[in-house]
């Protein structure tokens, strides 16, 4: 025999996936949305989709870089970020606003707190806020078929008409990659089929959301399920539930936190969007998801599984 | 009937193919035998001959001492040559006793037992304890042990693990193919032993052929079912075959038996019968020699102590130099710095890779992905017990339940971030388990 041979702790054998190739998942399943989105707004959508996952990659390859760290950008978690904070613009915004957006996610919100898989928020979502309470105007500036014009969101809670059928399929105004639900549930069967995500957390978030709308409307006038479809196709509800509310970094790991997290997103969304004000804006999935990012090492904490064998109820020994 | 299973667990590829098919071939060690002392769970055996004695084949070398301890007996007839340590395959050196062969297999002459029907279970178990027997999966907990519970009338099933769940391993389908007929007498001596259980030969469901044999050589018995399994790794762990069967759970710090049941591996219920019927030690077991770097890949009825180096040139050496070699299987098995080492009563396999694929992979950072915890037998958290490993927090690793980890290996193989969690989740347990002995 010759050579030395490799001693190391068992198992000697690993699966093929890793996490480079779950981001890839990941962004094939937001490419219905993104296609469908460039369809609706033009190329200027896809010029913002470019530029924001640029800039995202690039601010993330200058930290690691310039602060001697290992290069991660090949894991296309940077990628994934910059697509995702993509589809939260409007297609109207400044390129400037955009290349702001993807430096806060990358460096204050990911690298900062050391980089992928330690950030306790997630980074799209947290800098769609930030640039939210920063540009406010330019963030709500909405155009559809060159004509600004409100969400239908937004027309919902004012009382006004919507076309349920427009906000399924998505030619309605809103951000890139929220106005089809249509192309985002494409996206999110792709994700469940792969088994990338798991289906409690898109699952009781909708649910209890769909509960909440149902109370809410009985409360004033009648259970009225138009309004309540309007609810789930509109806004960045199917983009939340599926692609930012599933983000493994910032959800719990146990299966039972899943299910108290995806029940925390439901109260939370419908109490911002249905019974904040009606100057407060209509869109509630964003702030519910960070805020609910926060609650996920407490949620853990109280669901550490008991282990095989020690379940609460006894088995017939 | 349906496929029983459990919830978690992983399909690694299960490379069989390529060792399943021949039949069970002897192998008579040409050099040395090194019988270690210690092949089991409990207190070494303690030496009954002195270097320069005759010894034969089937002879007692050891004595247990102690209930949990097993006795050792020579595998070829010899001279003992010397009392001292010599490296195992779990990379230590422990005391074995060296015996010179003389290639003449003179067996030691047998005293044949009175039929099962007239053995009382007080002689049955002295047979199997005579006999040392150990549970040959890989535990090697004394099997007399085993089958005497605190309250032998509690114990409803007695399973036979045919599951054989580790990749790459086919000795126990080559027994159940082979011999189903000492598997099903091993069963009913154990059966004689607790009158109101009920006998199980679990078997995956990739093994058909088997299933279907032994289904057949088992109609109208009325104490004995086959029990078809689904074909997942680990379905063979002791905990997860039990509930799998009977659907009873039990965790880390309770035995079978507080679940009304005796699990013993296909080779252990072989010895059995073996030591009871025919009043034989035990002195062989199958191993399974495979991998992409053996030429002629095998399984061998072999004699504990022999060389593993042996079985390497038996099987035609190696194709190419391999880069790992892996006593048992890829999930559970332990990497051999050497093949120098001797075979032990719980030795499965010896598995050649030309190629050890961990070489190319590097540990990348945690996504909080949570595939480890959705494939976990044991139902845990291995991503956090590994972070608290690695941190040393001995305190949050207890709290978050690590001591109920069984250490399969599922964890490590599903993460997509190549995280050695299995392997930081063992250190830290080893380190736990000590501390326990300590108070």
């Amino acid at each position: 025999m010759s050579g030395m041979l490799n001693v190391s702790s068992n198992p000697h054998v690993r699966d093929k996936q890793t996490t480079q190739m779950i981001m890839l998942d990941v962004i094939i399943a937001l490419l219905p949305a993104g296609i469908f989105g460039i369809y609706n707004f033009g190329i200027r959508a896809l010029l913002v989709i470019l530029v924001t996952i640029m800039a995202a990659v690039l601010t993330e390859f200058l930290y690691e870089k310039l602060l001697h760290k290992a290069i991660t950008v090949y894991d296309l978690s940077a990628v994934v970020t910059g697509l995702l904070l993509a589809l939260n613009l409007p297609s109207t915004i400044p390129f400037w606003i955009a290349i702001l957006g993807a430096v806060f996610a990358i460096l204050i919100v990911k690298q900062i707190f050391g980089g992928l898989g330690q950030n306790f928020m997630n980074p799209a979502l947290a800098a769609r806020c930030f640039l939210l309470l920063s540009f406010t105007g330019k963030m709500t500036a909405f155009t559809y078929d060159g004509v600004t014009g409100a969400t239908p969101l937004y027309n919902m809670k004012h009382g006004e008409s919507y076309d349920l059928l427009h906000m399924f399929l998505g030619n309605t105004a809103g951000t890139i990659g929220e106005t089809s639900a249509l192309a985002l549930l494409v996206g999110a069967a792709y994700l469940l089929i792969r088994k990338i995500i798991d289906f409690r957390i898109p699952l009781f978030y909708i649910g209890t959301f769909t509960v909440f709308a149902v109370i809410y409307t009985a409360c004033n006038g009648g259970v009225d399920f138009t309004f309540i479809a309007g609810q789930l196709c509109g806004g960045g509800f199917m983009l939340g539930a599926w692609f930012m509310a599933t983000d493994y970094v910032t959800s719990p790991v146990t299966p039972m936190g899943r299910i108290i997290f995806g029940i925390c997103l439901g109260l939370l969304t419908g109490a911002f969007r249905l019974l904040s004000s009606e100057n407060s804006g209509a869109e509630g999935v964003s702030y519910a998801i960070i805020f609910c990012n926060l609650l996920v090492p407490l949620i853990e904490r109280i669901t550490i599984p008991r282990g095989f064998g020690r379940e609460k109820k006894k088995s017939a020994a | 009937m349906s496929i029983l299973t459990f919830i978690g667990g992983v399909h690694p590829y299960d490379g069989k193919d390529i060792s399943k098919d021949g039949l069970i071939c002897e192998y008579k060690p040409k050099g040395e035998v090194a019988i270690a002392l210690s092949q089991h769970i409990g207190a070494p055996a303690v030496p009954v001959v002195n270097p320069g004695d005759q010894v034969l084949a089937g002879q007692l070398i050891a004595q247990a001492s102690g209930f949990v301890s097993a006795n050792v007996h020579s595998s070829v007839s010899g001279i003992v040559k010397a009392i001292e340590p010599r490296l195992l395959v779990n990379g230590s050196k422990s005391p074995c006793i060296i015996i010179e062969n003389d290639l003449e297999f003179r067996e030691a002459e047998i005293k044949k037992p009175k039929p099962l029907e007239e053995l009382t279970r007080e002689e049955i178990i002295a047979l199997v304890k005579e006999a040392g027997i150990v549970g040959m999966g890989g535990a090697g907990f004394p099997t007399h042990v085993k089958l005497s519970p605190k309250n032998p009338e509690d114990i409803e099933y007695v399973i036979v693990n045919g599951a054989e769940c580790e990749p790459y391993l086919t000795s126990d389908y080559r027994k159940l193919m082979e011999d189903p007929q000492s598997l099903i007498a091993g069963l009913k001596v154990m059966l004689k032993l607790f009158d109101r259980a009920k006998g199980y030969i679990a078997i995956e469901d990739n093994k058909p052929d088997a299933i279907a044999r032994i289904k057949e050589l088992v109609k109208g018995e009325e104490r004995i079912e086959v029990k078809k399994l689904h074909t997942k790794y680990p379905q063979g762990a002791e905990r997860m075959l039990i509930y799998a069967t009977t659907g009873r759970k039990i965790n880390s710090s309770m035995l079978p038996a507080d679940a009304g049941c005796v699990v013993d591996n296909v080779d252990t219920v072989f010895a059995i019968k073996c030591a009871v019927l025919d009043g034989r030690p035990l002195t062989k077991r199958v191993i399974t020699v495979t991998g992409d770097a053996i030429v002629k890949p095998q399984n061998y009825l072999v004699r504990i102590g022999t060389n593993q180096s042996e079985l390497v040139e038996a099987s035609g050496g190696y194709v190419n130099p391999p880069e790992k070699i892996i006593s048992g299987g890829p999930m559970m098995g332990m990497a051999l710095s050497t093949t120098d080492v001797p075979i032990t009563k719980t030795s499965s396999a010896l598995l050649c890779y030309q190629k050890d694929e961990l070489l190319s992979l590097t540990e990348t950072s945690c996504i909080n992905c949570g595939r480890c915890v959705s494939v976990c037998p044991g139902r845990v958290l291995p991503s956090k017990l590994a972070t608290f490993s690695n941190r040393g927090d001995k305190d949050s690793f207890i709290r978050y339940n690590g001591m109920e980890c069984c250490e399969c290996g599922c964890c490590s193989f599903i993460c997509p971030a190549k995280r050695n969690l299995t392997q930081a989740i063992k250190t830290m347990r080893k380190e736990v388990l000590a501390d326990r002995k300590k108070k």
